[in-house]
């Protein structure tokens, strides 16, 4: 049955999810977008604190994902900030064992507050994750890794802030392509591997942004995520890193429509406070431009945060996702870079003002439409999706 | 619980819909839009279906299913995927109804319903759009006024489909500042139809204008009585029934432009193959999909008797851009081709371009 209706505990999820936004994201959020870099100890000491509330737990499905947006409405930055495994986790959860679940996974609810982070990106290649570089090589009982990962999430977190991990994509044979490539998991402290370079960015600059380096850096045989094999007709590895993104592309638009929304409500108070209201049932051509944008606007939020819990739906009835999501994750990001940038022209003068938030949500919100594959790689899979084309017939 | 799988039941309809599309609607669409008529087989053949019937109660002479807009919505994406024309044509008896169904006082129930849920298709209608400029449905020209025990109703009509042949028509009118349904009879004195209109797009459907002079209906016509209808409920439907039209003309304009794009070649392979192109047909995609999803939450909202003027309104507008943007590239696909008559998208085009218009013309 076709149905919309949220389940008790999601609405309870949604409602926990809002009142810690506006009591431990919103008050210091503009801090922390001026104090790039700067850690923000007591919001972790509190959330750590609370992590038995359940409210931090970021799961992959739609009630994760409806708090998810609430908590980056609060900030997206600090959002990222919250202990746990992160991209990592979903790496870890998507392709690895039982066994491997638990050794990585077990441990982060307990002791000192930790992060996971996944690295991809190189500097010679970013969407085309099939071009990557960085090798591992076996040796006896454990992988030799080398080369150099750019634009890690949370990377300095989960490895020198704290003992988590690193999700590393690899190539085990750059002769057999797609078939070659491989995840491992990479703990914080191992010998050979080192961060560098703290980004500094455009937005959400509450959370850290660093390149690694990898040098004869030695992990367990145990560490690899999937098959060792090479399979030259098997793209297994390759499949695992397409099957992580099938889950995390709906949470990234879950974060998308989160600033999105905080822009939106931004401009619907500003407006109810100058008394002017939006006529939702009035005929287009007598609408005014203003009821016109917050129509577009609204209207565009929803396309996005439909398409978003179809994608999650579909993963959780355990059907194959990866155009759905990427169709949400490609729309949910142009939808709130757009939705942010109105906003901010909406506002005139106030809305490019540092001393509201709406200027920071329009440079947090472009962030969506690149991280975990660009609104364009999005557009791509889709495309190939809907022609039924390999990436040979639709380059 | 959050869920987007249409019931088994609903999926039967829309299988049942969907081969009637194929099979009938779209081997003869081209010729009813240059002929401006669709033979009466096909309009028979889709009564048979009882897409109307089955929501109206036993009592009232249905087969007494649940009136869904969901399964209103899931209907009106699928027939409007084969022709829109012939989708308002077949659900144009629903313009009456529907209102007399949720709205109307039991006399009018017992009255009025069995006469749209008999074995052959017999006409029934609406008219709501104002031929004027600044037309607004909140605020319309023609007005009702009571004297003694009848309402006198005066203006003029546009859009008004298959006036001509209708035995009931549902006229809109203001009376006290709102805006209220007076059922008025084929042959009341004062009803005069006008010239069949000539229109831009969905030109196989008959749409009239009509003029109502000191036209006399008894008081008890009024729509709900003296509680009068609910107005909002009634265009919400209808914002939610062109949502769903809206989708399925999309669709078929989509998928004729994809199937176009991977057979045409240039360059030494289909165009398809080309990110110009194929980034189109992507957007298309995701655009129909979220129309579509955004439609059923309305309808969803209506089924639960939910004000859902916020959603209906934003679906609306989603659409109309969404189907014109969908259609004008399919056209663009095809390029020549697309704007010969000789392929269908020229066709869905001029269709597409009518839904910002059509408010008050379909209701699920």
């Amino acid at each position: 049955m076709i149905d919309f209706e949220l389940t008790p505990e999601q609405q309870e999820g949604i409602k926990a999810a809002h009142e810690a936004a506006k009591e431990l994201f919103r008050p210091v959020s503009r801090y922390y977008d001026e104090h790039e870099h700067e850690s923000p100890q007591e919001l972790i000491d509190n959330i750590w604190k609370r992590r038995s509330e359940g409210l931090f737990d970021l799961g992959m499905d739609a009630t994760a994902a409806l708090r998810i947006e609430e908590l980056c409405w609060g900030d997206a930055g600090l959002f990222l900030c919250i202990p746990g495994p992160a991209l990592g986790g979903a790496a870890v959860f998507s392709s690895g064992t039982r066994e491997q679940m638990e050794r990585f996974l077990g441990g982060f609810n307990e002791g000192a507050p930790k992060w996971g982070a996944m690295a991809m990106t190189e500097p010679g290649c970013g969407s085309d994750t099939a071009a990557i570089s960085a090798t591992a090589v076996r040796d006896g009982d454990e992988w030799v890794l080398n080369g150099e990962k750019i634009f890690v999430t949370m990377g300095k977190r989960a490895l020198e802030d704290s003992d988590g991990f690193v999700v590393v994509w690899a190539t085990v044979d750059k002769s057999a392509g797609r078939a070659g490539m491989k995840s491992f998991v990479v703990p914080a402290g191992t010998p050979g591997m080192r961060v560098e370079k703290l980004e500094k960015k455009l937005g959400i600059k509450a959370s850290d942004t660093v390149t690694i380096i990898f040098d004869n850096c030695r992990i367990p045989f145990e560490n690899i995520l999937g098959s060792p094999e090479v399979r030259k007709t098997e793209t297994k590895g390759f499949r695992g890193a397409m099957a992580t993104f099938d889950a995390t592309r709906p949470i990234i638009a879950a974060q998308a429509l989160g600033v999105g929304r905080a822009a939106l409500d931004f401009i619907k108070e500003t407006l109810e406070n100058e008394g002017i209201k939006i006529h939702y049932g009035t005929p287009r051509q007598k609408l005014t431009a203003l009821e016109r944008d917050i129509i577009e606007m609204e209207a565009n939020y929803k396309a996005a945060k439909l398409l978003t819990l179809r994608a999650l739906w579909m993963m959780s009835q355990l059907q194959p996702n990866s155009l759905e999501s990427s169709m949400a994750k490609a729309k949910a990001g142009l939808a709130v870079t757009k939705i942010t940038q109105k906003a901010v022209e909406i506002m005139g003068p106030l809305g490019y003002s540092r001393k509201y938030l709406l200027e920071k949500w329009m440079r947090d919100a472009k962030i969506n439409d690149i991280f975990e594959g660009t609104g364009q790689i999005n557009m791509l899979i889709t495309a190939r999706r809907t022609l039924n084309y390999s990436r040979d017939q639709l380059k | 619980m959050i869920s987007f799988s249409p019931t088994e039941e609903q999926q039967m309809i829309v299988t049942m819909v969907k081969q009637f599309a194929s099979d009938e609607m779209r081997k003869i669409y081209r010729e009813c839009d240059e002929n401006g008529e669709i033979p009466d087989s096909v309009i028979d053949t889709a009564w048979k279906m009882g897409l109307i019937s089955s929501s109206i109660p036993e009592d009232y002479g249905g087969s007494g299913g649940e009136h869904s807009a969901i399964t209103g919505s899931l209907i009106g994406e699928e027939l409007a995927w084969g022709d829109l024309s012939m989708t308002m044509h077949i659900l144009c008896p629903a313009l009456f109804a529907y209102p007399v169904l949720e709205m109307g006082s039991e006399t009018q129930r017992k009255k009025y319903l069995p006469l749209v849920c008999d074995e052959t298709y017999k006409a029934a209608t609406t008219a709501l759009i104002e031929p004027r400029f600044g037309f607004d449905p909140y605020s319309l020209s023609t007005v009702a006024q009571l004297d003694g025990n009848e309402y006198v109703l005066n203006g003029e009509k546009c859009y008004v489909p298959l006036a001509a042949e209708a035995d009931l028509l549902l006229v809109y009118a203001r009376e006290n500042g709102s805006s209220q349904g007076f059922i008025i009879e084929k042959g009341t004195k004062g009803l005069d139809v006008g010239e069949r209109e000539k229109n831009m797009g969905i030109k196989a459907l008959a749409t009239y204008e009509l003029s109502l002079k000191n036209c006399r209906v008894p008081k008890e016509n009024r729509l709900g009585g003296q509680k009068g209808c609910d107005f909002d409920r009634i265009m919400n439907c209808s914002r939610v029934a062109l949502s769903a039209m809206a989708t399925g003309v999309a669709k078929a304009a989509f998928e004729y432009s994809r199937d176009y794009a991977k057979e045409r070649v240039a360059f030494g392979e289909p165009i398809a193959s080309r990110q110009a192109i194929a980034f189109m047909l992507a957007e298309m995609a995701i655009e129909i999909d979220a129309t579509r999803l955004m439609t059923w939450e309305a309808a969803w909202k209506l089924d639960r008797k939910e004000e859902a003027t916020k959603e209906a309104s934003l679906v609306k507008a989603y659409a109309d851009d969404m189907v014109i943007m969908v259609t004008d590239r399919a056209v663009q696909i095809l390029g020549g081709h697309g704007y010969v008559r000789e392929h269908p998208v020229e066709l869905w085009l001029r269709n597409g371009r009518g839904f910002v218009t059509f408010d008050g013309m379909a209701i699920v």
